[in-house]
């Protein structure tokens, strides 16, 4: 291992500072999804990837990942800057005007780390099942990883990427799904009940894992898993438990805080829960 | 007039087949993606000499868009092949998010375009596909008059870094421009120089346009005939030129008359030289099932139009003056 569990739970504690703090300063963005991913977020990138922070869009040679779902930029930012992609200070201007934090991660402000725009739901499967393909001509044995939210899985789109990807044998993908249960309108079984996900990947032709999303040791061990079983002619896919809003208690396991920015005292108050790591920006 | 003359006709489509097949020749890094249309889109020459380096999506448009836009990353130029109905209206916030607003070189090619597919009707024969394209911001648009343009427009595109929209047809039609021309993006072809009024002609409508100054020749009206091959970026200085010429504009397109070639050239025209104009194009309609030939006579997009079109534009400059 690159770090301890104990090292890349110190760096999520900053990270879910942060996507606090992101969130309080503009008034508005995600922070329900990005503190329930964080914990996988940083073991991808401190511990999972090889991937190298002096950005390069082809990235020939390293593993790549996509963030499907785009609200929860947050974290993703956060991760990117604390990976070395740009300076931690960036965070600051997160949703404000000239940004290159847009509200949706893009690449249209050319922000390193960022590889396509993203944030209308059910594109991102398939941008990285083409990347996959890329590498595989381009005889590049490194992977390539996504991420996508339970709700995003009511797009069509997600189900031809995945009826595709199995018939073409694309086994560089590792994909993850956070099933955290809730949507913009409520419980995802109320809204639109997504069923049995395992038994329906599985009906797909994928390799289905299963880990507990906020439990570092679980997420490291899985990703490490996940990698191993690579190269066998199936695209991997993680369904990913978590808790909404996981590591702020008053925001978590629902949807209200999907999309809701905290205010001066809820702010003080979620500070309080998270220990400050590595230095706030 | 200047003389056009053919001694072979072909479809458009296919020339975009033989552009694929030495636009694939020239770089290795040219792929291709079709969504059960292998034949349709002429895809088949290039399959058999790179099949690794071809792509069937199946009958999923969505999922074929976000690929293309995969496969950039990492260096491949990909050519997306479907209908024109499926290429842009089908997948157009795929194309917004993932290839426009991400600016990935995917090349999105579309066969079938307007009327001219003719019998299987108007859910397959898209007439907006152009403005949906043209309104992305960064993306290229063009569409090419016969099949040797097509192919030289198909093998400029892939030496040409950034999204593109090539749009091109079904039906058989004459071929009367060079085979061995250098396509050039953005560049309109003089097709001949006239002085009483200046006809821009897209897509088929331009053999139509030759036929319609054939015909106003012998009426002794000189017809200035321009192709826009490329609707985005428009070439301003060879159209504001010819206008300040003629001083009087007939567009002609395979497209609905909102959102076309004739909106752009209009609203060039509006900030820069008012002049009258008459367009040639389908007035804001669905289109039906029947023969090419029938379809355009009926949706009035053929040569004996475009010359009603410009004596009545003549008639409106002779007024102003």
């Amino acid at each position: 291992m690159k770090s301890t569990i104990q090292d890349l739970e110190k760096t999520a504690s900053q990270i879910r500072r942060d996507i606090v703090r992101m969130v309080h300063a503009c008034q508005s963005g995600h922070p329900g999804g990005s503190l329930g991913c964080t914990d996988f977020f940083t073991a991808l990138y401190f511990e999972a990837m090889n991937h190298d922070p002096k950005f390069n869009m082809d990235g020939i040679g390293e593993d790549l990942f996509f963030l499907s779902n785009g609200h929860i930029s947050p974290v993703f930012y956060s991760t990117l800057a604390h990976a070395g992609y740009f300076d931690k200070a960036e965070l600051a201007t997160f949703r404000k005007l000239g940004t290159r934090l847009q509200g949706h991660p893009t690449t249209h402000e050319h922000l390193p780390g960022v590889r396509i725009a993203s944030g209308s739901l059910g594109q991102g499967l398939s941008v990285a099942i083409g990347a996959a393909l890329a590498k595989k001509l381009n005889g590049d044995k490194s992977l390539v990883y996504t991420l996508h939210g339970d709700g995003e899985l009511q797009e069509g789109q997600i189900w031809e990427a995945a009826m595709f990807a199995p018939h073409n044998k694309v086994d560089n993908l590792i994909s993850t799904i956070d099933v955290n249960g809730q949507q913009i309108d409520g419980p995802t079984n109320l809204v639109l009940s997504l069923g049995d996900l395992h038994a329906k990947w599985v009906a797909f032709g994928w390799d289905v894992l299963e880990m507990k999303g906020n439990d570092m040791a679980e997420v490291v061990k899985t990703l490490e898993l996940a990698k191993s079983r690579t190269g066998q002619g199936k695209p991997i896919m993680i369904l990913m438990h978590t808790e909404m809003g996981y590591g702020v208690d008053f925001m978590v396991g629902t949807h209200k805080w999907h999309g809701t920015a905290p205010n001066d005292e809820q702010l003080k108050s979620a500070l309080a829960q998270l220990e400050e790591t590595l230095g706030d920006y | 007039m200047k003389k056009y003359t053919y001694t072979d006709k072909k479809d458009t489509r296919s020339g975009f087949g033989a552009g694929l097949l030495e636009a694939g020749r020239k770089n290795d890094q040219v792929v291709a993606l079709c969504a059960d249309l292998i034949g349709s889109l002429k895809m088949n020459d290039f399959i058999k000499e790179f099949p690794e380096r071809f792509v069937q999506v199946g009958i999923a448009e969505a999922n074929m868009m976000c690929i293309a836009a995969g496969m950039t990353i990492g260096g491949k130029i990909p050519f997306t092949g479907t209908f024109a109905n499926f290429s842009t209206g089908r997948v157009y916030d795929q194309i917004r998010q993932s290839i426009a607003y991400s600016n990935k070189n995917v090349k999105v090619c579309a066969s079938h375009a307007g009327l001219t597919l003719g019998e299987d009707g108007a859910t397959h024969q898209i007439l907006e596909d152009i403005g949906l394209m043209k309104m992305l911001p960064g993306m290229t648009v063009i569409n090419p008059c016969d099949y040797n343009q097509t192919k030289a427009a198909t093998i400029a595109i892939a030496e040409h870094e950034g999204p593109v929209y090539l749009r091109f047809g079904r039906p058989v039609v004459p071929i009367f421009t060079d085979a061995d021309q250098k396509f050039e993006i953005g560049k309109a072809w003089m097709v001949n120089e006239g002085a009483d009024v200046s006809i821009f002609a897209t897509g088929h409508l331009v053999w139509e346009a030759i036929l319609a100054g054939e015909k106003l020749a012998e009426e002794g009206i000189d017809a200035e005939i321009i192709n826009i091959h490329t609707i985005k970026p428009l070439d301003a200085e060879a159209i504001l030129k010819s206008v300040a010429k003629t001083g009087c504009v007939v567009t002609a397109e395979e497209h609905n008359r909102l959102g076309g070639l004739g909106d752009s050239i209009a609203q060039l025209l509006a900030v820069n030289n008012p002049t009258p104009q008459e367009f040639v194009a389908v007035n804001d309609s669905f289109g039906e099932s029947g023969t090419p030939e029938q379809l355009m006579t009926k949706y009035g997009l053929d040569a004996a139009h475009i010359v009603l079109a410009v004596k009545k534009v003549i008639e409106r400059k002779n007024k102003n003056a």
